[in-house]
Order: C-alpha cells, then structure tokens, then sequence
C-alpha cells in the first residue's frame, strides 16, 4: 500500500476556521474509470471527441430537468454563511472545498454557456469557458464532495451543493469520463446484485456460517434466510453486512430482532444490495435500475414488507424515491409503509414491549452516535418530525446503560459526514478521507475526554467501514466504530427452546 | 503498470492488484509484500493459501468473519480475530492479504 505522503489533520481543542491554501488538495482527483464499466452503466468508454460541445448540452439538459439545479446556480448571492461548514474544507482548508467554491466551479460554467451577460461579457460575470483545466477542476473537487448537504443546512436560500455535485458527476459521466469506485460497484451489482460482487453461493455459505456462529453462541437457532418465498419481510441491506466488520454484527442483530418478534423474513439473492450509486453519480437511469431488483425480488418472493438495513444513502433513496423509481407497491401489505427502516421495527417492537433487553450486557462499553448524512438531512423514520434522530437514540438508550451525545452542533440535522461518503470510500481518496474525518474525531475526542465515551455507533455501511479505517490516524481502535445493531443483539434476551 | 517478478514483467492495476488472476504464482506475493515493507512468514502463507482456496470455489474473496472464523479452527481461537489478521495485514486482511493472494479488491462499502 501506498505510504502516507500526508499528514493527520490536528485535532483542535476550539475548532476555528483554517486558514485558505489555495490548490491544497487539487492534487486528489481519483481513479478513472474503465471502458467496461463506463459501457456498462451506458456511458461513453473513454471522452469522447465533441466533449465540450456534449457536456454543454447535457448541462442543458439537467438544467431543463431539474428546475432546482438552475434555481441553485442562478441565486447564490456569495453571502458567505456556507464557506466554514464542509469538513472536508476544514480538513484541507482548500478554498475550492468551500461550498460556494465548489458550487462556483459550475456556475461560472453555467453562466457563460446559459445567461445572457456571461455570453457578450463573460469577465464582467465571473463566466468562464469550459476547458480542459476546468474539466480537470470539476473532476478533482467534485470527487471531493461527499454530497452530505451540511452546508444547505446553512444557508440562507437552501442551496444544496449535493444536487450540483451529482449533476456535475453525471456531465462528466455523460462524456466518458467517470470515476472508477463508483463506476465499478454500479456495473457489478447490474451484473451480480451487489457491490461487493457476491454471488449466491458465496452468500449462502457466508449466510450458513452465521446461523452456525448464533447458534454456538447463544444455543438459539436464529436463522438468516435466503430467497425464502411468502415470507412477511423482504430484508434489503447493504452487502458491506455479510461482508465486513462490524457491519455483521449489526445484521445479526436485525436476525434476531426477527427471530424474538416471530417475524418471517428473508434476504434475496437478486437484490443482495441495499446501497444505490446510483444517486452518488447523480444518474437516474442507474439508480432506476438498481431500485427495480428490489422491486422484481419482493415480487418474485411474495413478500409483504420491506425493510431496509443501517445503510445511510440506500435510506434516503429508499424514503424519498423508492416509490417513483420502483412503485407502485400496491402488491404490499398496505398497513405498513413502504418501505420502512429496521430501526423503526425495532423501535415499535420495544414499544409494544416484544423485546426484551439485558443493557448489562453492553456495560463495557459507553456509547456516543453519530447521525449519518443521508438519514439526517434526507429523510425521516416512524413518521414524527425529528424521528430519524429521535429512534436510533431511544433504541440505543433502551439497550445500553452508557449514553452521551456528541457536541449539539455536529449532531442531528447539524452532522458531519464521516469523510467517506457519496461514493469517496476508496483508497485513492485516503488523504481526503483522512482529513475530511476532521471534525466528527475532534467531537468524538472531545467525548472520549470528557466522559470516557469508549465506542461510537452508526447505522450506515459507508460511515462504519470509513471510520473503522480513518480511526488509526487519530490515535483510535478500529473496533470504536460499532453497528446499532450489534448493540441490540447483544443485549437482547432470546428465548431458548426447550428441547 | 507492471511488477517485476523474476524477471517477468507482471500486470497490474493502479492499485497494485494483479490484472490477470491467472499470471499469480508464489513470488508474486513475496514480492508485492516486499513492497508493504512486509517479510511473508508461515502465518502470513495460511491466510493467503486459505484466500486463494475459497477464491478457487466461489470466485470472491471470504467475509472477514469467515476469514477468522477458519483461522481460529485452524490456528486456535486467540487467533481467530480480525487484531491477529491486521497484525500481519496491516491494511487490513480484505484488501492487502487479497492482493498478495492475486484476488481482486473487495469493492463496495468495505
């Protein structure tokens, strides 16, 4: 592996805005992508000859789609109040990581392709001609967004830099010229199902080995089934869960949950993927085609339900859109939502006083949790304003002794992206998601300090794999970093057969 | 790119993962693990032989859990845990032992 060539942010006692070093980070631009996958996914192999002329008519296009790309790029009134909010400018202090910087690589774009002053007096406006160099820019800074939309938070006109991010991905991606983590993952699970490329006997057989694991364990034979027709759930979560850890821990806890509250469930082979990035690349014919597996899979097995896993992004696609890219679920069980999140299982389980918890069990540990982007700031859970905040805490309480939360302004709808979202959890970024990890370590530090806060818990596949990486480079454990899950199926009481 | 092994020029990735699977022998690894300023001794070989087997029957790399769990079956259970595999992989057993073992990289949120 690559040697670090960059040094660990310091963790600062009061965090203050960093001084700017232009270009700090315009040498992070990640991998291309590869012809197959470009194809794959229906784009171009490699740029193609027109490439200006395309991008400026697929720019037209977006901006005739989605009204809000040009309401975004035509109201900025450069107020400032967005410039401090992104960690991944104050982990780099690169003023092109400010979110007007960012936005601003697209809008002098726009503006000398799409207004009338930018056309007859460019300099006048700040317009600029789309050349090589700006297409390298965009490149570079719009793989280092991870579309968290933090800063819309803060500004005045609801400017959401995520949407001209994504936009500005699929542009590119429209001329041949996309990035090869996302690119890869989205051409696999078209293949496969899944991001990791994880056939069905190797899900089985991993699926096999932790109904042995469980039943060693606690002596109950939970089960974790697979294509399992007429079952009440169909389970859509993130393959990180058979996968990584300690994501496996958190879908032993969901089985559990399940298997205690005699609900039937199963997981499918052809939509072994909650994540959809789809949206991360801002293309809504991919993510179109992702959401449609977990249509054909819920149809073929005759489920009643769906239930989606800790995966952050696959929530928000999920909550927001599951309905328009892959509806109408009429064929569902029309008393519950469609589709509904395993923290709202768990949550109305506690409430109907189904689960039964021992928090003892999870007294080596004290917790603090951190909101993941996606679930936060884009969508909602057990249909009450805030619950998306509000349930995970109260699980968490109802099943460890040990809570704190993490300073008011990197929580809730205020949080700060791991570092590793929106398509930027690869190697090749490891310097951005080093430093972009900046300010959720100094809250977590600053928790660890102050009340011996020992583990933090997340519910997304992205957050948890990031932090268990990034951790080592602020002095922490890898295994800091837990699912809520895992929380639950250790403390939850099973009952035992008898036999 | 390329990797010199034995004075063969090997195909590899921007990564350093191997672009045809099939060019891995024994060397390779030593010297990819040469290159993470890593010495292979047996410990490490048990991990990379038990990847390159489990790749052979179901063409992707085990979960780490599988990993462990058939280290610890194999090794004991102290050391059946993911510390004892970052031990010799410092970069983790998914992605680094995968490439010494010639597997692909896992992809995904992993």
């Amino acid at each position: 592996m690559a040697k670090n060539t960059f040094e660990t942010p310091e963790v600062r006692t009061f965090p203050v805005i960093p001084k700017l070093e232009n270009s700090a980070t315009a040498h992070l631009s990640p991998f291309k992508s590869k012809e197959e996958f470009q194809t794959s996914l229906g784009y171009p192999g490699e740029l193609v000859d027109n490439w200006q002329e395309k991008a400026i008519d697929k720019m037209g296009d977006l901006l005739g789609k989605y009204r809000s790309l040009r309401v975004y790029l035509d109201s900025c009134i450069q107020c400032g109040a967005c410039t401090d909010k992104c960690h991944y400018y104050q982990g780099t202090k690169d003023p092109k990581n400010m979110p007007v910087g960012r936005q601003n690589l697209m809008r002098s774009v726009y503006r000398r392709y799409f207004t009338l002053p930018g056309k007859y007096f460019p300099k006048l406006v700040g317009a600029k001609d789309l050349t090589k160099e700006v297409l390298a820019d965009w490149y570079s800074y719009y793989h280092q967004c991870s579309q968290c939309r933090r800063c819309a938070v803060f500004c005045p006109i609801g400017i959401d830099t995520a949407e001209v991010s994504m936009a500005a991905r699929e542009v590119m991606d429209s001329i041949g010229v996309g990035q090869k983590y996302c690119n890869e993952i989205i051409s696999k699970v078209h293949k496969i199902g899944n991001n990791l490329g994880l056939p069905e006997p190797a899900l089985a057989d991993t699926l096999e080995g932790l109904e042995e694991d469980v039943l060693d364990d606690i002596e109950v034979d939970v089960k974790f089934p697979l294509d399992v027709k007429d079952s009440e759930v169909l389970l859509v979560t993130p393959s990180a869960d058979f996968f990584a850890e300690p994501h496996v821990d958190g879908l032993i806890g969901y089985a559990k949950v399940f298997h205690q509250a005699g609900i039937s469930w199963t997981l499918s082979s052809h939509a072994s993927e909650a994540a959809n990035f789809g949206m991360f690349i801002g293309s809504y014919d991919n993510m179109k085609k992702l959401a449609m597996r977990i249509r054909e899979a819920a149809l073929e097995l005759n489920v009643k339900r769906i239930v989606f896993g800790e995966c952050g992004h696959a929530w928000r696609v999920a909550y927001s859109f599951l309905n328009t890219l892959a509806g109408p679920f009429d064929f569902l069980d029309p008393r519950y939502p469609v589709p509904q999140h395993i923290c709202e299982i768990t949550n109305s389980l506690i409430d109907q006083n189904v689960l039964q918890f021992d928090k003892s069990a999870n007294d080596d540990m004290t917790l603090t949790y951190h909101d993941s982007c996606n679930v936060a700031r884009a969508s909602n859970m057990g249909g009450v304003m805030g619950g998306q905040f509000t349930i995970p805490r109260k699980i968490i309480k109802t099943v460890v002794n040990n809570f704190y939360d993490m300073d008011e302004e990197t929580i809730r709808e205020k949080t700060y992206c791991c570092g590793g979202g929106g398509g930027l959890l690869t190697d090749d970024l490891m310097e951005l998601r080093v430093k972009g990890a900046l300010p959720r370590m100094e809250a977590l530090k600053q928790l660890i300090d102050e009340k011996g806060v020992t583990h933090m818990a997340a519910i997304c596949a992205i957050c948890k794999s990031q932090f268990s990486k990034v951790f080592q480079y602020y002095d922490l454990e890898l295994d800091q970093i837990v699912s809520l899950h895992q929380l639950v199926s250790n403390a939850i009481i099973m009952n035992k057969k008898e036999v | 790119m390329a990797l010199e092994v034995n004075g063969r020029q090997i195909e590899v990735d921007e990564e350093g993962y191997l672009s045809n699977l099939n060019d891995w022998e024994k060397d390779i690894a030593t010297v990819m693990a040469k290159e993470d300023d890593i010495e292979l001794g047996d410990d490490h070989w048990e991990i990379i032989n038990f990847l390159r087997e489990y790749y052979e029957e179901y063409q992707i790399a085990p979960a780490v859990r599988v990993l462990t769990k058939a280290v610890g079956k194999k090794l004991g259970k102290e050391k059946g845990n993911s510390k004892y595999l970052y031990e010799l992989f410092p970069y983790g057993p998914g992605k680094q032992a995968c490439k010494f073992a010639g597997l692909p990289k896992p992809t995904g949120c992993v």
